[in-house]
């Protein structure tokens, strides 16, 4: 069946890319449709709304709405970073900290890389590593410039490639619901993460 | 469409004070209208005023119109009131993109005789003048005049959306306390206004800056983009 629906999928994008004839239009209604009996209607805010494919460090194919029934908590970073990434780093890893063992099996904390063009699944996983984050618990995406694009926007997460190796990018970390709709952002580095800490605790369960 | 040929240019912000080089590409001469985009909503119903998801467009969406089907204003006046999803996803149904925000300022250097005008100080008295104008969104199409490269309208109608206009970082949050910014940005030292001089461009990258992709405005249209074929 996952096979299935993954061909079905696959054949809903080839059509939504631009559905200009009502032949394709049909095709893609008729794929949601199945899809939607399988899973938990979304909402109109969530960011499972998104086509967007993404390639995670173990090279796997996901979509975002694979991550559905989860709580969320994602950043956008890459890995060459110097400054501030190490930091969003540990605020990641400061916040699963303080989530009580009875929760943390109900939180995804998914990285979303800003600079495709080097990172790499390989270098991604070589990230993992280095940073201790092996654990399924952390996921490391990578997707094509247009989507990151359109899913930095989506965040409100503001990135500009400055130099070949730097990026300015705004430091912002998001937490979603179990049906992808933005429930806590918080800003800047080093901050108090209590109000982030506890948005997770009382969306997981 | 026209050609754009490609060149290097100094942004007001940019990559650490470097000129940027664009590519040649190819744009559209005038900016889609209300007829264009109604088009597109009956070719594409799921983006239909009464039927776009909120995740991609706020409730200013399509404000005026009076319901799926009529517009208000002219028919060759330019589509406004249109978030940067559905702009992005009109150029994809046209076979093309939104123009980069490095190509759509490089372009819009050009006055009627050169490409890059930025220092002839009646362009910018032109452009500053516009800035000054109220409800010039309502004016059709093609009323101004014809650049260099032989496309209308960059400057005296609508503003513009380009496909990275979140990558303006002239302050985190433009709302928010500026003092944090070495925390907001990595990076943030690099990033200096290369010409403070050039107001009327700081205040498009301050605009592009306060937006949201899902925001939509009265004065805010779009045109598409496309690579050039080779």
């Amino acid at each position: 069946m996952k096979n299935f629906k993954y061909i079905l999928l696959t054949l809903s994008l080839v059509a939504i890319s631009c559905n200009n004839s009502s032949k394709k239009d049909a095709e893609t209604v008729a794929a949601n449709t199945v899809e939607n009996t399988e899973s938990k209607k979304i909402s109109d805010m969530s960011i499972y709304n998104l086509p967007s494919h993404w390639t995670t460090q173990d090279g796997n194919e996901i979509e975002l709405k694979e991550l559905q029934g989860k709580v969320v908590v994602m950043v956008m970073i890459y890995t060459s970073c110097q400054a501030a990434c190490p930091r969003l780093v540990a605020d990641m890893r400061n916040i699963e900290k303080q989530i009580p063992e009875d929760k943390k099996d109900f939180v995804q904390y998914v990285f979303v890389s800003i600079d495709p063009k080097t990172d790499t699944p390989e270098r991604l996983t070589a990230f993992a590593k280095e940073n201790k984050m092996e654990d399924n618990k952390w996921l490391f995406l990578r997707g094509t410039e247009d989507d990151t694009r359109e899913f930095a926007a989506v965040l409100a997460v503001n990135y500009k490639q400055i130099s070949p190796m730097d990026f300015s990018h705004s430091n912002i970390i998001s937490v979603f619901d179990q049906g992808g709709e933005l429930a806590h952002q918080q800003e800047g580095l080093g901050v108090d993460n209590k109000e982030t800490v506890q948005a997770i605790i009382d969306l997981a369960k | 469409m026209s050609i754009v040929k490609g060149g290097a240019y100094l942004p007001l912000y940019g990559a650490a004070n470097k000129t940027v080089k664009v590519e040649s590409f190819m744009m559209d001469v005038y900016p889609v209208t209300n007829e264009d985009y109604l088009n597109f909503v009956e070719e594409n119903p799921q983006w239909k005023k009464s039927k776009i998801i909120s995740l991609f467009a706020d409730k200013s969406y399509l404000a005026k119109w009076k319901n799926d089907e009529s517009f208000s204003g002219l028919p060759n006046a330019p589509a406004t009131n249109v978030s940067w999803f559905a702009a992005k996803k009109y150029c994809e149904c046209q076979g093309k993109r939104l123009p980069k925000m490095d190509e759509w300022e490089f372009a819009a250097m050009a006055n009627e005789n050169v490409p890059d005008a930025r220092k002839v100080e009646a362009y910018n008295q032109y452009i500053l003048g516009w800035y000054e104008t109220p409800k010039t969104f309502n004016n059709p199409i093609g009323q101004t005049f014809k650049n260099y490269w032989g496309i209308y309208d960059l400057h005296g109608l609508v503003w513009e959306w380009t496909q990275d206009f979140n990558s303006v970082l002239i302050s985190g949050e433009s709302r928010k306390d500026v003092d944090k910014d070495s925390n907001l940005f990595c990076g943030s030292a690099a990033i200096g206004a290369s010409d403070l001089m050039n107001y009327a461009a700081f205040m498009r990258y301050a605009f592009r800056g306060s937006m949201k992709a899902r925001y939509s405005s009265q004065n805010l249209g779009f045109r598409c983009a496309k690579d050039l074929e080779n």
